[in-house]
């Protein structure tokens, strides 16, 4: 039971800064998407529309056929994932508490079970982990935890914001694989902010070029790497592109 | 005869009822934080139970504006002032040379005044005079031939001064003798009470200043010079009365009359030095002089306390334990209390404040401007809302620990993880769920420390509680400064310290106990990592 994101000409600013300029995009049920763009871009402030996080001055945001301001901010985010960078795990609660956070809000009567079977998904058995507290992880654990602590509800949707960003490139390879193993066997709807076009183009169906709060383009990696709609989004390419080859040289 | 026994019943009765009135309130009888004060209050009392009326005693209060705001008030009933004091620091009122040189016409302008304006009465002058007194040791004055302040101040320029810094700083004091006289000492060095003379009697200082019956004035032959200008106002010490008391226990303003004209400045100087030099006990010098002046029977004779410079300190203070057992109790009570109440008023308020960002830091600041605010004159801010006793005492030590405590809870709670709040909040938990589950057990710690720092001001500010009669440690610490008695000051200062480290004690564990989960096992790991160690090296 997956569901579509939608947004429709959304606009959002921060005092005088433009955050969000007409933007529009969706993503089908059980598809993903990755923002892409430089820093500062409007890629998280895009994310946190569709779990009310941010409450844009125009246009529509819709999960799957409701738009998002019929719903309370609370029960709506309690059926989305999420992840951000620094995991935000709760550093006094035990793993298994953690990931068991979002059932327990929805009353589940067997969030200890969903908790554990999440954790097996991320990589994690319980009986090895779940007694640990957030600080005696690795960095790369620690996301994994977060992970799960966003699929153990079973969302419909998964929002992530740069989850990879922080881990060296070996955690980050293998999490990017569990997490693209997760996804279709769960077939969740995810939307991903990154800054690495690779990782885009690996995790997702879609790319939406982002910069300065506009969209440059959006299509497949195919379709950006065949035809990049602006001179931005061809550099952005060429940088990817250079950064391979150094590898091969 | 069964008539006889009737009228025997009726009057037994009458009496009772009479006698029930009449102790429907004790009289409150106050004193000022210093020993002759101490001592004439203490004769009033006494005075007062031997005509039978119940006393209740507050000695010590504060300083003037706390013993006189809260006679105004009625909240004490009787305490020994002095007319010059009633004139300048009370009255605030300039009169003309010719009136200020005399004691009778200032006596009869002050009496007036006070009627006027407070309703309270100054019983007649107990006969004799409390002056500021300017005195130099013997071969200091024939060396430079000072008999007047005037001589004095020709002098100046080659003489010390130690004054105490109350002195330096008022406009009756060093300021006005140096408008009044010209004097300009070489150098002025503030010096507390109780080392003046000593200082000046080992010639570190050559001149001080001191009050005309000051029981150390004869003990050190001291000379004091005369004031020929008459800059200072007299200073005729009479029991000044509420407008209670005055109205409503004629029969206690008649005992305590008896006392009027009874006393002259030998006599006081005499009855101080025994209080102030050789450590004789307040209440058997007090009833002694009673006798002696035929106002009392027998002396009542209090626990006579052993001598000052005798016994050691250690016995001494075996001696009094149930007493400071029994201070040290009233001291915890009136933390507790206090502490309780600012912790049911603070930590809410750092939480409520942290919801509403943009008032917090007004807010925190405001109440630490009340932390600026010398707790004399809070204490005296107090008194016409709360009288005297432990009510205003709470208050102010309740005001003083909330800074603290606010300032924590809301820092601690604003700057908890906020990775950890952002992500609790998007994954759908209530602003209430956010803070039971994850900022406060993040401040907790914070929070303790706040109340640990709330904790340890209040037991040093507690002593202060004793300016104003709610007793508590500082009891014996203004007693002790009063009277010259170290030993009676150590008696409250220490207990006082020992509980100081004792609650900081008991809170660091709390505050450790309190620590989030993950910090308490990161300590023990700690300790059992460092014992591990231990005995690698061994091994
Ligand atoms: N809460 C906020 N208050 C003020 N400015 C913000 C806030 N959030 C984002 N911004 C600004 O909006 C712009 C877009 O930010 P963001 O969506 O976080 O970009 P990105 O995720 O692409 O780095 C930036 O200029 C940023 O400084
Ligand atoms: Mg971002």
């Amino acid at each position: 039971m997956s569901i579509s994101l939608t947004a429709r000409n959304v606009s959002h600013h921060f005092g005088n800064v433009v955050a969000l300029d007409d933007v529009s995009i969706d993503v089908p049920a059980g598809r993903a998407t990755a923002l892409v763009g430089e820093s500062g871009s409007g890629k998280t402030t895009l994310l946190r529309c569709f779990n009310r996080l941010v409450q844009p001055e125009r246009g529509q945001v819709m999960v799957g056929d409701n738009d998002v301001r019929t719903q309370s901010p609370v029960f709506l985010r309690r059926g989305i994932g999420y992840v951000q960078q620094h995991g935000g795990l709760l550093p006094h609660w035990r793993v298994l508490r953690n990931v068991e956070l979002v059932p327990t809000l929805q009353h589940m009567p067997d969030s200890a079970d969903a908790a554990r079977r999440a954790l097996e998904l991320v990589g994690l058995p319980a009986a090895q982990f779940g007694s640990r507290f957030p600080h005696e992880l690795s960095g790369g654990q620690r996301q994994r935890v977060a992970l799960a602590r966003s699929i153990a509800a079973r969302p419909g949707v998964i929002l992530l914001d740069e989850p990879f960003g922080a881990l060296d490139a070996i955690s980050r390879a293998e999490l990017q694989e569990s997490f693209d193993n997760l996804r279709h066997d769960l077939s969740v709807t995810t939307l991903l902010v990154t800054h690495d076009l690779a990782e885009a183009g690996r995790l997702s169906e879609e790319v939406v070029v982002m910069r300065k709060g506009k969209i440059e383009q959006r299509g497949s990696m195919r379709d950006l790497v065949r035809a990049p709609a602006t001179d931005y989004v061809a550099l952005l390419i060429e940088r990817a592109r250079a950064g391979l080859e150094a590898l091969r040289a | 005869m069964r008539l006889k026994i009737a009228t025997i019943v009726g009057l037994a009765a009458a009496t009772t009822v009479l006698g029930a009135q009449q102790q429907s309130r004790p009289i409150v009888v106050a004193s000022k934080p210093f020993g002759e004060s101490y001592l004439l209050a203490e004769m009033f009392s006494q005075l007062l139970e031997s005509r039978g009326f119940r006393v209740d005693r507050k000695p010590g209060l504060g300083a003037t504006e706390i013993a006189f705001g809260a006679l105004r008030t009625n909240a004490i009933d009787v305490y020994p002032e002095y007319t010059g004091t009633g004139l300048v620091a009370i009255l605030h009122d300039t009169l003309s040379d010719s009136v200020a040189a005399d004691p009778r016409a200032v006596f009869a302008h002050v009496a007036r005044r006070f009627a006027e304006l407070y309703h309270v009465r100054w019983l007649p002058s107990l006969g004799f005079q409390n002056t500021y007194a300017i005195a130099v040791t013997r071969s200091t004055a024939s060396r430079y031939h000072l008999r007047t302040l005037s001589d004095l101040a020709r002098e100046s320029p080659h003489l010390t001064a130690g004054f105490t810094a109350d002195f330096i700083g008022r406009s009756d004091g060093l300021v006005g003798l140096a408008r009044v006289y010209g004097l300009k000492p070489r150098a002025v060095r503030p010096l507390a009470p109780a080392v003046k003379y000593q200082a000046l009697a080992s010639g570190a200082v050559d001149v001080i200043d001191g009050y005309s019956t000051d029981g150390l004035l004869a003990r050190y032959d001291l000379v004091t010079l005369i004031d020929d200008k008459h800059f200072f106002p007299p200073y005729e010490a009479a029991a000044l009365v509420s407008g209670r008391l005055d109205s409503q226990v004629p029969g206690a303003i008649a005992a305590l009359e008896l006392l009027s004209g009874r006393l002259d400045e030998a006599t006081m100087r005499q009855l101080n030095r025994r209080v102030e030099v050789d450590g004789e006990d307040v209440a058997r010098v007090a009833g002694r002089e009673l006798t002696a002046l035929g106002l009392t029977g027998v002396a009542r004779e209090a626990q006579a306390a052993p001598s000052a410079q005798q016994s050691n300190f250690l016995k001494y203070l075996w001696d009094r334990r149930a007493t400071i057992a029994a201070l040290t109790v009233q001291h915890l009570e009136l933390v507790a209390l206090a502490l309780l109440a600012a912790v049911i008023v603070a930590v809410p308020l750092g939480l409520g404040l942290e919801r509403t960002r943009r008032i917090a830091e007004p807010t925190i600041g405001a109440l630490g401007v009340l932390q600026t605010i010398p707790s004399i004159a809070l204490l005296a801010f107090m008194i016409p809302l709360l009288g005297v006793g432990v009510a205003p005492a709470l208050v102010a030590l309740w005001l003083y620990a909330l800074y603290p405590i606010a300032r924590g809870t809301y820092t601690g709670v604003r700057d908890a993880d906020p990775d950890a709040v952002a992500a609790a909040e998007a994954l759908g938990t209530t602003p209430t769920q956010r803070l039971l589950w994850v900022r406060l057990p993040l401040a907790a710690p914070v929070i303790m420390a706040g109340i640990r720092t709330a904790a340890v001001i209040t037991v040093g500010a507690a002593t202060l509680a004793a300016f104003i009669g709610a007793g508590g440690l500082g009891e014996p610490i203004v007693a002790g400064l009063a009277l010259a008695d170290t030993r009676m000051i150590l008696s409250g200062a220490l207990p006082a310290a020992a509980l100081a480290l004792a609650v900081d004690g008991v809170l660091a564990i709390v505050e450790r106990l309190v620590a989030p989960a993950h910090r308490r096992k990161q300590f023990w790991r700690r300790r059992t990592r460092g014992s591990n160690s231990t005995a690698a090296r061994v091994a």
